[in-house]
C-alpha cells in the first residue's frame, strides 16, 4: 500500500523469468504423527518482498514459518535461503531472525540487553553493540526505555522491542509470526504502516504469518493463501481479491456472493453461465476456458453489485430481490437482499451523503446488477 | 455471589452516593453488610492458623527459651525455676547465661554446628546437581509421561520416612545388598564399609530430601516459556549457552526455594545421622537429643535448640527478602 512508484517499478521480480528467488521452498511437507500440517508446498519468495502467509488457524502457515526458522524439520522437501540448502543448518546458524507472536522477550533482561543479545552471540565488539542497539532502539522509538524490563512495558512497546531485537542483527530474512496479533485495532493499523515503512527503508525480506486478511492486504507485496496445509493461491493483494483462484480464496478474502451454475456458452471473447438462483444468465466478457455444461461457481463481490428500482434493460446480469437486513457501518452500509429462491445476497454501498434519503430501506424491492467484467467464474 | 456484591459496594462507594437512586443505595447498603460479614469470615480463616502457630509453636518456644536460662538441678522438672518469690515480697529472677557460654566453651557444640552446616550444605548441593536434571527432564517430557514421573517422585512419601531410612541400612551394611552384589561381581574381595560413615549420612539426606529439591525446580521450569529458548537459538545462541543465559537465571527462584527446603531441615536432622551415621557423625540434632534424653540437661539442650533456631532464621530471612524482591520486580 505504502509502496512508492520507484519500488513498484523495480519490484515484481516474480513476473521476471530470469529473476532468482531468494527463498525457495521445494516440495516441503511436515507431518506430526498422522496429521499433515504442511502438504507438499512449493513457493518462491524474492529479495525485498513483504510476503504474507495468510490462512485460518491450523492451515499450516506457522509450521511453514517455523521450518524457515529451523525450529521444525521438514518431513519432506527442501528449503533454500540465498541459494543455501537449510536442511542441516540449526536455527542458531541461519541467516534469518524471527519476531515471535508472544514476542518472547527475555524477562530477566532489560530492553537494551534483550536487543544486544543477538549481537553478543556473534562476538560483535562492545562499542559497536552499544551503537547498533542505540540506533535500532531509536528507529523503533524505544530509546527512552532502554533500561526498562519487559514487564514494565505496554503491549505496543514490547512489540517494538521484539522487532528491534530481530532486526538488529540485520538478517537476510525477517520472519514475523502474527506480529500485530496482540495489539488493539487502532494501534494495529498504525503499526502496519510503520512495519511497511521500516521494511522499505532497510530492504530486508519480510515473511509475515497472519490470519488477518486486512493486515495481509495492507502490508504485502504478495501473499499466499493457505488452507489445510496447502497453498490455494499466490499473488498480489489485488490479484487475490479480484481474481481468486479457488472458491476457498474467494470466500476467505473479503465477502463474496457465490452462485452455482453451469457454462452454457463459451467463446473466445465471452461466456455465458446459467444459475438456477438467478433470474437472468450471467454474461462474462472473457473466455472461461471451460466446455459448455461444466459446473462452475460465479462470484460477485458485494461492492461490485448495484441496486436499482427499475428493471434493467440488459437480458443478462441481474436478479430481483427484497432488502431484509441493513448494517450501517458509517463509511458504508451492507444490505442483505433475499432472492425469490430464498438465497440471500450481500451488497455494499458507500455512504456518500449525510442524510438517509436515497438509501435503500427494509422491504424495498430491488434489481441487483453488475458489470460483465466483475464476475469471476471458478471451476467446481 | 459474595465477591460480586463486595465489588458492587465498592463501586457504589467510589462513585459517591448523591446521584445513586434509592433502590440502588439500599442494595449498596445491604451488600456492605454482606461485605462486613465476609470480612469477619476472612478474619476467622486467617486467625485460625495464626492461633495454631501461637499455641503449638510460639508458646512452646517461649517455654524452651525460658528453660535455656535456667540452671540444671536434680528434680522434676530437672531445672531451677527462673522466677522465684523471695520472702513473699521480692520477685527474684535468676538469669543463668552459663548454658549459652557452654556452647562456646565446649568445642563439641561449635564443631557439631559447623559439621551440621557442612553436611547440610554438601547435601543441598548434591540434591541440586541430581535434582536439576531430573526436574528439567520431567518439565520437558510429554504431558502423558509427566504425571507418571511426578508420581514416582512423590510415591516414596507413601511409606514412612523411618522405614525408608531403615531400608538403607539393609542396602549399605557390610553384608547388605550393595556389598553382596559387588562381591558377587568380583569387583571387591572385602565388603566396603559404608554404613555408619559420613557417606551413609549424605546418602540418607540426599535420598530423603531430593523430592523437596525437585518439586520447586519442576514448578519453575515447567512455567518457563519455551519460545524464549527458540528466541535465543534464533538470535544465534547455542543450546548450552542458552541454558546458562536463559534457563538457569529464570529458574533461580526454584533453585533458591529447593535449596532452602533441603538445607533447613537437613541442618537439624536427627534420625538420619542417628541411624546411618553411627556414633562418630557429629550433628547438632544428635547432640541436642543426647543432652536432653541421656544427660537430662534440659537447660543446656534448650540453649542448643535456641541457638540452632537463630542459626536457621538467617537463611530463612534471606529467602524471604529474596522472594519479596522478586515480587516487587514482577510489579
Amino acid at each position: 500500500m505504502a509502496h512508492s512508484a520507484t519500488s513498484a517499478l523495480m519490484a515484481n521480480p516474480w513476473n521476471d523469468p530470469e529473476a532468482q528467488p531468494f527463498i525457495r521452498i521445494q516440495g516441503v511437507s511436515k507431518s506430526f504423527g498422522d496429521y499433515v500440517a504442511v502438504n507438499k508446498i512449493d513457493l518462491d519468495i524474492y529479495q525485498g518482498e513483504l510476503f504474507s502467509l495468510l490462512g485460518g488457524s491450523g492451515c499450516g502457515k506457522t509450521t511453514l514459518l517455523r521450518m524457515l526458522a529451523g525450529f521444525e524439520t521438514p518431513t519432506e522437501g527442501k528449503i533454500f535461503i540465498d541459494g543455501v540448502d537449510m536442511s542441516s543448518i540449526p536455527p542458531y546458524e541461519r541467516p534469518v531472525n524471527m519476531m515471535f507472536q508472544s514476542y518472547a522477550l527475555f524477562p530477566h533482561m532489560s530492553v537494551e540487553q534483550n536487543v544486544a543479545f543477538g549481537l553478543k552471540q556473534d562476538g560483535v565488539p562492545k562499542k559497536e553493540i552499544a551503537e547498533r542497539v542505540a540506533a535500532i532502539l531509536d528507529m523503533v522509538q524505544m530509546g527512552k526505555f532502554a533500561s526498562r524490563k519487559p514487564h514494565q512495558l505496554s503491549g505496543g512497546q514490547r512489540q517494538r522491542v521484539a522487532l528491534a531485537r530481530a532486526l538488529v542483527k540485520e538478517p537476510k530474512v525477517l520472519l514475523l509470526d502474527e506480529p500485530l496479533g496482540a495489539l488493539d485495532k487502532k494501534l494495529r493499523e498504525k503499526t502496519q504502516f510503520e512495519l511497511v515503512n521500516i521494511q522499505e527503508r532497510i530492504g530486508i525480506t519480510f515473511i509475515v504469518v497472519t490470519h488477518d486478511q486486512e493486515e495481509a492486504m495492507t502490508m504485502s507485496t504478495r501473499m499466499a493463501v493457505m488452507n489445510q496445509g496447502m497453498i490455494e493461491q499466490v499473488g498480489s493483494p489485488v490479484e487475490v481479491y479480484e481474481y481468486p483462484a479457488t472458491r476457498f480464496v474467494g470466500e476467505f478474502i473479503g465477502s463474496a456472493n457465490m452462485f452455482e451454475g453451469t457454462v452454457v456458452e463459451e467463446a473466445t471473447d465471452h461466456a455465458v453461465v446459467r444459475c438456477p438462483e438467478l433470474d437472468a444468465d450471467i454474461f462474462i466478457n472473457h473466455a472461461t476456458n471451460l466446455p459448455p455444461g461444466a459446473p462452475v461457481v460465479a462470484m460477485v463481490r458485494p461492492e461490485k453489485m448495484k441496486a436499482q428500482v427499475e428493471k434493467p434493460e440488459s437480458q443478462y446480469n441481474y436478479v430481483r430481490g427484497v432488502v431484509t437486513e441493513i448494517a450501517y457501518l458509517g463509511d458504508m452500509s451492507i444490505y442483505h437482499v433475499r432472492l425469490a429462491t430464498g438465497m440471500v445476497v450481500q451488497i455494499s454501498q458507500t455512504n456518500l451523503r449525510h442524510t438517509a434519503e436515497q438509501r435503500l430501506t427494509w422491504d424495498d424491492e430491488v434489481y441487483l446488477t453488475w458489470h460483465p467484467g466483475n464476475c469471476v467464474v471458478l471451476a467446481q | 455471589m459474595n465477591e460480586i456484591s463486595t465489588r458492587v459496594s465498592s463501586v457504589a462507594m467510589t462513585t459517591g452516593e448523591q446521584s445513586v437512586p434509592e433502590s440502588r443505595r439500599h442494595r449498596a447498603r445491604r451488600s456492605l453488610a454482606v461485605a462486613r460479614s465476609g470480612r469477619a469470615g476472612r478474619m476467622l480463616v486467617t486467625a485460625l492458623p495464626y492461633l495454631w502457630l501461637v499455641l503449638f509453636f510460639l508458646i512452646p518456644f517461649a517455654i524452651v527459651f525460658k528453660i535455656s536460662f535456667s540452671e540444671s538441678i536434680r528434680a522434676i522438672p530437672p531445672y531451677a525455676p527462673l522466677f522465684e518469690m523471695v520472702d513473699d515480697t521480692f520477685l527474684q529472677i535468676r538469669l543463668n547465661l552459663a548454658n549459652y557460654m557452654m556452647l562456646f566453651e565446649d568445642r563439641l557444640y561449635l564443631a557439631a554446628y559447623l559439621n551440621s552446616i557442612k553436611i547440610a550444605a554438601i547435601s543441598t548441593l548434591v540434591c541440586l546437581l541430581i535434582g536439576y536434571p531430573m526436574a528439567y527432564g520431567i518439565a520437558r517430557s510429554s504431558k502423558a509421561v509427566r504425571n507418571g514421573l511426578l508420581m514416582l517422585i512423590i510415591l516414596p512419601f507413601w511409606t514412612s520416612f523411618l522405614i525408608r531410612v531403615y531400608a538403607w541400612i539393609g542396602l549399605l551394611k557390610n553384608e547388605g545388598l550393595i556389598n553382596n552384589f559387588l562381591l558377587w561381581l568380583g569387583l571387591i574381595d572385602q565388603p566396603l564399609p559404608m554404613l555408619y560413615t559420613p557417606f551413609a549420612v549424605y546418602v540418607g539426606i540426599v535420598y530423603s530430601y531430593l523430592p523437596f529439591m525437585i518439586l520447586p525446580l519442576y514448578a519453575t521450569l515447567e512455567k518457563m516459556d519455551m519460545s524464549l529458548l527458540e528466541a535465543a537459538a534464533d538470535l544465534g545462541c547455542k543450546p548450552f549457552k542458552a541454558f546458562l543465559t536463559i534457563t538457569l537465571p529464570l529458574s533461580l527462584p526454584g533453585i533458591v526455594a529447593g535449596s532452602l527446603l533441603v538445607f533447613i531441615p537437613a541442618v537439624g536432622e536427627f534420625v538420619i545421622p542417628d541411624l546411618l551415621g553411627g556414633p562418630s557423625t557429629l550433628m547438632i540434632g544428635k547432640v541436642l537429643w543426647t543432652d536432653f534424653f541421656n544427660n537430662r540437661d534440659w537447660p543446656l539442650a534448650s540453649a542448643v535448640a535456641v541457638a540452632m533456631l537463630v542459626l536457621l532464621v538467617v537463611p530463612i530471612m534471606l529467602f524471604q527478602r529474596y522472594q519479596q524482591r522478586a515480587e516487587e520486580a514482577k510489579r
